[in-house]
């Protein structure tokens, strides 16, 4: 109690000392700020469209294509920011062929911002994600896997705060139990912590330590197991708080809008996944108001 | 002025002028990657090369299949999982004796690890991908015999046409049991060990395959299933895998 006090009260000096300075520009109406996050998940190297003849996917997806659409909405507003959820590689023959190279240089030419690791981004073992970070230009979030004792120490970090027009945005990464799923012979000294104790810890850091605007979870931990205590996107969603839209991947759930959940405090958070192979790309709008009027049960959700 | 006024005036103009941003609307929605949209020129360069070094190499013919072969083509053994358990042996074989000085006695992989027909017609090296896209390796196990009558009622259970080689002849009775289960011609002898060739995947217990552990020794071929497949392909004019007696049921 007594810390907030203080807070408080360096805070009003703080602001006192910047009213003598400030002029009437100041006063202004506050716009409205946009804020747009696309993204994608488990696109396993599916570089190319599906051919006219696929039985299940004819004529869809394609990196070429999906650049167009990018580069148009980045032309719309340029407040965006591109992430994907994992599941990176495997999948096609370029990954067979390149091991990847192909894959993050054009997720690079694309501009993606972050991305977290998937099961599947083991598949060459973590020498072979590792030889691949240099073709990178984005960079990778995963607060669950503790890599220091492998070749990827230093090169994934807890979480990144990128600033867009003023807005704070902190995303963090979860990846899902290699243990069963990966050969420890790939995945080596990877250490796996479990999801929602860490998204708590994260949540905490980046809403009240670091005052993000934004917190937004990239997640590879599937969506949900029906009749399974296994940890999945919304059970995240229900045991945490401060956590805005948790983006998702590995169960290849193709969600047609993304689903709204009550966080443990009963206020809402989304969380959405658009299958795989680059079939679609997710698009959540953010909308700010400079601080006045907002209902006290939160933003209004249109989806 | 007290500290209380400051602070009130203080916290008036937070309000009306510096406080932060609120959010006040979300919108989600998904959008379709399809033909309405045109391919980036540059990315479409960019990726060409690469397109074409792998298609030029994938779409080489190295064998030619005189029926099209299917995972679903019998209830317990198959002409495609026939083609692929043996093709592990004869590709597998030659580099484990030469190691090791023993021979591999029996194959087992998993009928779901084939992911893809054989078409009737040329086989390229696509083929191979094709059912097997995945990188999973050679491995080979040391198991006893108590371990192998493991496996002979696992596979009566599992009640699919996982791949075994020619090696094994397993017959279930008309409950589907296992009524009888030879290797090489002989019944399985409890003590003796058995050198089993199979993937790393199965290995650690893919398919719920628990009977790889405790083991008498594990020996990794780093030899990638696909290779085996291409290498075999390459060796073999024509694909004319047969369905057989390997593993059957009984009918009374």
């Amino acid at each position: 109690m007594k810390r907030r006090q203080f807070i408080q009260k360096s805070t009003a000096a703080t602001v006192l000392a910047g009213v003598s300075g400030m002029n009437l520009q100041a006063f202004t109406p506050a716009k409205t700020k946009k804020i747009t996050i696309l993204h994608t998940n488990d696109v396993h190297s599916h570089i190319d469209p599906f051919g006219p003849d696929d039985g299940r996917n004819a004529n869809k997806g394609g990196v070429a294509r999906r650049a167009t659409l990018v580069n148009a909405i980045r032309k719309e507003n340029p407040n965006t920011l591109l992430l994907d959820a994992g599941d990176i590689f495997q999948g096609t023959p370029y990954f067979n062929y390149y091991g990847g190279e192909l894959e993050f240089k054009l997720m690079s030419m694309l501009k993606y911002d972050l991305a977290t690791i998937g099961n599947h981004d083991f598949d060459n073992g973590i020498d072979g994600l590792y030889a691949q970070i240099p073709h990178a230009d984005f960079e990778f979030v995963s607060a669950n896997y503790d890599f220091s004792n492998t070749v990827m120490d230093t090169h994934v970090k807890p979480y990144k705060i990128i600033i867009k027009d003023g807005i704070k945005i902190g995303i963090f990464g979860l990846g899902i139990k290699l243990e069963g799923l990966v050969d420890k012979n790939m995945y080596k000294e990877t250490v796996y912590h479990d999801p929602i104790e860490k998204a708590q810890d994260m949540s905490r850091i980046l809403k009240e330590e670091q005052n993000c605007d934004l917190v937004i979870c990239l997640s590879h931990i599937g969506y949900e197991y029906r009749n399974s205590d296994k940890v999945s996107d919304i059970k995240l969603a229900q045991a945490t708080k401060d956590i805005d839209l948790i983006i998702g991947g590995h169960t290849h759930t193709f969600l047609s809008k993304p689903t709204i959940e009550k966080n443990s405090v009963g206020n809402n958070v989304l969380v959405n996944q658009v299958g795989a192979y680059g079939l679609y790309l997710g698009k959540v709008d953010f909308y700010f108001n400079a601080g006045k009027n907002v209902k006290a049960d939160g933003a209004t959700i249109v989806v | 002025m007290t500290i209380k006024q400051i602070f009130n005036l203080c916290f008036f103009l937070l309000i009306f002028s510096c406080a932060s941003p609120k959010l006040s609307k979300i919108e989600g929605k998904r959008i379709d990657i399809d033909n309405t949209l045109e391919a980036n020129a540059s990315i479409e360069r960019f990726i060409k090369p690469y397109r074409e070094h792998l298609n030029k190499n994938m779409d080489s013919i190295i064998s030619y299949a005189t029926e099209t072969y299917s995972k679903s083509d019998g209830a317990y053994n198959t002409a495609l999982g026939n083609l692929l358990a043996d093709a592990i042996f004869d590709e597998g074989n030659p580099i484990f004796n030469k190691r090791t000085g023993k021979n591999i006695d029996l194959v087992l992989f998993n009928h779901g690890g084939i992911r893809s027909i054989i078409s009737q017609g040329n086989v390229s090296i696509r083929t191979a991908y094709q059912v097997m896209p995945f990188e999973n390796s050679t491995v080979v196990v040391g198991l006893k015999g108590a371990q192998i009558n493991d496996m002979m009622t696992y596979l009566s259970k599992s009640k699919r046409a996982h791949p075994v080689s020619r090696h094994l002849q397993l017959e279930l009775n008309k409950n589907g049991d296992v009524n009888s289960a030879t290797i090489h011609g002989l019944p399985i002898d409890d003590s003796k060990i058995y050198y089993v060739a199979t993937n790393d995947y199965l290995y650690n217990g893919g398919d719920g395959m628990d009977f790889f552990h405790p083991n008498e020794g594990l020996y990794v071929l780093n030899y990638k299933i696909r290779d085996v497949l291409i290498d075999n392909f390459k060796k073999t004019d024509t694909l004319k895998p047969k369905r057989d007696k390997r593993f059957i049921q009984l009918k009374d």
